[in-house]
């Protein structure tokens, strides 16, 4: 499955300044791993030491928020984008 | 920079009503860089403390700027005892040095003040706000 990868502004020194990524996976987590294996260093971005989606973290999978799909075992459909949004918050 | 009067006060409406939580929200700007939309959005810390916008809301913002060909262009929220400029933890957690970061305070809730800033890698720089009174921002539907 070809998948969308939309870069925050934060994370994109880790692939090259782009602002769109495509990749390969049938999976979130297959797809965050293709972004790992293509830009090395990305995947500790994005998720824990663990593999679990970090807390500051926001993935929408074509408009749904990953968490209340299922997580990163949600299944991919070829031509999806993925949004990652990095918590805005502040004091 | 120049903001809307009615987008300013939409910033501070929503301060308001939250009080005496921190209030939050996204600027919307157009490809020329005008200010065109202040999305009120929900604090999902609810304190009066810290803010982080609530993630649904957020993406949302995103998509409803974006089919007007606008772009997220900043953030918005109140500080509810303390002067409108940025705490350490804001300065800790920008992440957009391309966004105005702009500070509602409420320590005069009978004269909010409503000052910008621009944070970068650490360091604090103020943008002036000049409100254009009257300003009518057309969203297009």
């Amino acid at each position: 499955m070809s998948v969308e990868v939309r870069i925050p502004t934060v994370l994109r020194p880790k692939v090259g300044g782009q602002a769109v990524v495509t990749v390969q996976g049938a999976t979130v987590r297959e797809v965050l791993a293709a972004m790992e294996a293509a830009h090395p260093g990305f995947g500790p971005a994005v998720l824990e030491a663990s593999g679990e989606l970090k807390r500051f973290v926001n993935l929408f999978l074509d408009d749904e928020d990953v968490r209340y799909r299922q997580g990163l075992e949600t299944p991919v459909a070829d031509g999806s984008t993925l949004v990652i949004l990095p918590a805005v918050a502040g004091g | 920079m120049e903001v809307p009067a009615e987008m300013r006060r939409a910033m501070v409406a929503h301060a308001l009503f939250c009080y005496p939580e921190e209030a939050c929200g996204l600027l919307a700007a157009d490809d020329r860089g005008r200010l065109r939309m202040a999305y009120c959005l929900t604090n999902a810390d609810h304190s009066a403390r810290t803010y982080t916008l609530e993630p649904e809301e957020h993406f949302r913002a995103l998509r409803h700027a974006e089919a007007r060909g606008w772009h997220l262009a900043g953030v918005f929220h109140s500080h509810t005892h303390t002067p409108a400029y940025p705490s350490p933890t804001d300065v800790a957690r920008a992440l957009e040095p391309g966004w105005l970061y702009v500070l509602v305070s409420l320590q005069d809730r009978a004269a909010p003040a409503v000052r910008g800033f621009w944070i970068r890698e650490g360091e604090i720089e103020e943008e002036p706000l000049a409100v254009r009174p009257g300003e009518t921002v057309e969203v297009p539907q």
